[in-house]
């Protein structure tokens, strides 16, 4: 394992070779290997049927019908070489780039498909799974974004859950009184922003340790709208709590194209306005002004202080505003999906997208595409259920929770919170 | 009279990021937990308040009678007082004493259930609160109670044993258990510095799909029902009763009083107690005086896992008396708040568990009998715990004077 024991070559000079970093071909090849043996050469018979073509595509692909075990073993033999490319490639000390990652894995969930829809002839309707994994992943990125800029900043907001139940709830509400969803997508801002008010009220005057404060705000939130819910909301349901849903604005031509823009661009303003969110964080955070003081805070708040930054306030108007962008994540779980309002129906997707901002180390790219490997897993875990398969759907919907845990262990990468999450600012 | 009449002496509890703390915030969390008891009853009181002000909004009674304020003021307070009134007596019916009741078993039936309730919430809270003072955030007591229920319960059923044995054998497993679970976070913060909060949160989802799975295996339930639920527990394994049916309340309730006066003597009378507290108010001075952090973070993370385990195990063999996907219900995070009600202190624990267990028993009656949701009691419980992290808000709403602290100038 270590570099001399590798490095037989004859070099010119004595030069100090940083260790091969067996990590991810370990990882690779196992993963390689499980697809090789149970998806490829055990395999099931019958054939999968993965369907494209949804009605009115721009122009039609044909339902894709493969053996399932030869399509299994295509894919583990792709994989297999793959694995061997990443050996080689830790051998020269070199690494791909994050295409490689990425590949691997669509094409190992591929392989693990086609498996799982063999020998019941099952068909995998490819564009609900996707536009699935794009609709419980919305929640998620809302939420996650909320957290990055708290963090960033130096607030830890684990009342992410409460933002979203709150901003969910006030969502229905107010679009439900107002028969109007575009009102509730107005209101949900406003209850994530409040959770958050009193999240900076508690953490910034009064120095409450963070963590505590976001627990208790989510229970506090839970028991609100679980309150009045069981009074209010179901005394006269048709005046609180009637189903209004943000309705589908096309994007013409880009929709029509199959699969991807059917999923990304077939979808309620809501999912629109996420897509903004998330570039204009990437691109504010790291390449404003706004962003480097938010940094600052984060990091260093004495320095900051010196040069004039006011931390608290800073801190104060980002975590609020962040509230504001859970809150609106909130919304996508009743008018974004045209459902009424429902007790707890947030189910730990806060904590989850609390995850998916550690996991996507504090960056809005990166807890994009965590955000959405959570979703997408859920996704799968729902679709293979509808057509029977021999996994479990609860081991499928432990993954994304156990390689969070790995993550924050290290074993994916070091993540490194902003040095003064959590930490109140005394002048 | 002065208000700083807690029995202890303070004892600071410190965030997880405990590295980088400032010297100040030391202090203010100091002051946090060195509050006044007489701050907690105020605390409970607004609470109370806050609780009734939203039973009165969300009356249609009392609406009505608020529209007519101008032409009826008395009858508006009447009416006002009327429903709060009686949804806070249902609750006191329900958690204490019922002078409602036909028999005096009856009456004092309520008292024992509010204990029957507290029970996994004192063993759960125990563990939280113990971390709490190691400077560890517990967030997982909901994975460590499913876990301590899922082990205690299949053993439960699985094993044939006389009773007596079989109860102890599946309360250990339950134990072990919770003290594995936790001791997973335990060990990566410890050789990884893996932040604990984040672990244990996802520890908590695993735990709980990990269940949901094992219900549907049949091997695992002893049953062919399709309900994901298991088979009865067997009467050798079941914590047996304290008292004559119709009460409810089993030796879990005394393995409750024992486990707070171990964490007390863990705490205030042992040698490795004292270097938890000492790793909680500074691992920087605790690694110089010579303890080993990660071992005291392991150790405290299987022991608090071994409580929770044990609270779940309660609920699973004492009242329940079978495993099914809601097992743990909200005991995990409930036990939060009463650790922190009782300012990690053993015996603050063990009198906020039987609190909020009565607020717990109380809310079903008065969610029976007056209509007003349970859900209430969520609400003045977290609204207890924030006035409780923050006395300073609670001493300048009843205008009382700051106590006096050694404060550090800077």
């Amino acid at each position: 394992m270590t570099a001399h024991a590798l490095d037989a070559k004859p070099s010119g000079q004595a030069k100090a070779l940083t260790p091969v970093s067996w990590k991810f071909p370990i990882v690779y090849s196992l993963l390689a290997l499980v697809s090789l043996v149970f998806f490829g050469l055990i395999g099931r018979d019958g054939q999968t049927t993965f369907r494209i073509a949804t009605k009115g595509d721009f122009f039609t692909i044909p339902d894709v019908v493969v053996p399932a075990t030869a399509a299994g073993l295509v894919l583990s033999l792709i994989l297999v070489v793959m694995a061997g490319a990443a050996i080689w490639s830790a051998l020269r000390r070199d690494a791909f780039g994050s295409w490689f990652p990425m590949l691997f894995g669509v094409l190992f969930v591929l392989s693990f498909l086609a498996w799982a829809g063999g020998g019941s002839g099952g068909v995998i309707p490819m564009t609900t799974l996707l536009a699935g994994a794009l609709a419980l992943s919305v929640p998620l990125i809302f939420g996650a974004m909320c957290g990055l800029v708290g963090e960033r900043s130096g607030i830890i907001n684990i009342a992410i859950e409460g933002q979203l139940l709150a901003g969910a709830f006030l969502a229905a509400v107010v679009a439900s009184v107002v028969k109007n969803p575009y009102a509730g997508l107005l209101a949900a801002p406003i209850a994530g922003a409040l959770v958050a008010v009193v999240l900076t009220f508690f953490a910034v005057k009064y120095w409450v340790n963070q963590i505590i404060i976001g627990v208790v705000l989510n229970v506090l939130v839970v028991g609100l709208t679980n309150f009045l819910y069981s009074t209010v909301l179901t005394e006269h349901a048709e005046l609180w709590n009637s189903r209004q849903r943000l309705p589908n604005l096309p994007i013409p031509l880009l929709s029509e194209i199959p699969i991807l823009g059917r999923v990304l661009f077939d979808q309620n303003i809501l999912v629109y306005l996420m897509y903004l969110v998330v570039i204009a964080l990437q691109i504010f955070v790291f390449r404003s002004q706004w962003g480097l003081r938010m940094r600052a805070v984060g990091e260093h708040p004495k320095a900051a202080d010196t040069v004039g930054i006011k931390v608290n306030l800073t801190r104060v108007r980002n975590t609020i505003m962040a509230g504001a962008i859970a809150g609106l994540g909130g919304a996508f779980f009743t008018v974004g999906s045209g459902l009424a309002f429902g007790k707890e129906m947030s189910a730990g997707q806060g904590y989850i997208a609390l995850a998916a901002m550690i996991l996507g180390k504090w960056n809005p790219k990166g807890a994009l595409v965590a955000a959405l490997l959570f979703g997408f897993s859920k996704s799968l875990g729902n679709t293979l259920q509808s057509i029977g398969t021999p996994v479990a759907n609860e081991l499928l919907l432990m993954l994304p929770y156990i390689v969070t845990v790995l993550a924050v262990a290290g074993f994916v990468g070091r993540v490194r919170p902003p040095a003064a999450a959590g930490v109140p600012y005394v002048k | 009279m002065t208000t700083d009449i807690s029995p202890a002496a303070p004892s600071p509890v410190p965030p997880p990021t405990a590295q980088a703390q400032p010297d100040r915030e030391q202090s203010t969390l100091q002051e946090i937990l060195s509050g006044s008891w007489l701050v907690s009853l105020l605390a409970i009181v607004l609470a109370l308040l806050v609780g009734g002000v939203l039973i009165a909004v969300s009356d249609a009674e009392v609406i009505a009678a608020a529209a007519n304020i101008a032409a009826a003021p008395g009858a508006f307070l009447s009416t006002l007082f009327s429903t709060v009134g009686d949804a806070y007596s249902a609750l006191f019916r329900g958690a204490v004493f019922d002078w409602n009741a036909r028999t005096t078993e009856r009456a004092i039936r309520p008292l024992t259930e509010s204990l029957v309730s507290g029970t996994p919430l004192i063993l759960t809270g125990l563990g939280i609160a113990l971390a709490f003072r190691s400077g560890l955030f517990n967030i997982g007591g909901q994975g460590q109670v499913i876990l301590g229920a899922t082990v205690a319960g299949f053993l439960g059923y699985a094993m044939e044993l006389p009773a007596g044995v079989h109860m102890l054998l599946a309360a250990l497993g339950g134990l072990i258990g919770g003290a594995i679970w936790a001791g997973i976070a335990g060990v990566l913060k410890a050789r990884t510095g893996a932040n604990e909060v984040i672990v244990t949160i996802m520890l908590n989802s695993i735990a709980g799909y990990l269940l949901g799975y094992l219900l549907k295996q049949s091997w695992f339930t002893h049953t062919s029902s399709a309900n994901p639920q298991s088979r009865v527990i067997d009467g050798s394994a079941e914590m047996f009763l304290l008292l004559p049916p119709p009460f409810r309340l089993h030796v879990g309730f005394i393995i409750a009083v024992l486990a707070t006066i171990v964490v007390w003597w863990l705490l205030e009378r042992s040698t490795i107690g004292f270097e938890f507290k000492a790793v909680g108010a500074n691992p920087h001075a605790a690694r110089t005086a010579g303890i080993s952090v990660s071992k005291v973070t392991i150790l405290v993370m299987v022991i608090a896992g071994a409580l929770a385990g044990l609270g779940g195990a309660a609920q699973v063999l004492g009242t329940e008396g079978k495993l099914t996907g809601g097992i743990s219900g909200s005991i995990g995070f409930d036990a939060i708040t009463v650790a922190l009600l009782g300012r990690s202190r053993p015996l603050g624990t063990f009198l906020a568990g039987v609190l909020f267990g009565a607020f717990k028993a109380g809310g079903y009656l008065m969610q029976s009998q007056t209509g007003t949701p349970i859900d209430i009691v969520l609400v003045v419980q977290s609204v207890i715990v924030l006035l409780i992290a923050a006395p300073p808000l609670v001493r300048s709403i009843f205008r009382l004077p700051a106590p006096v602290l050694k404060r550090k100038e800077s």
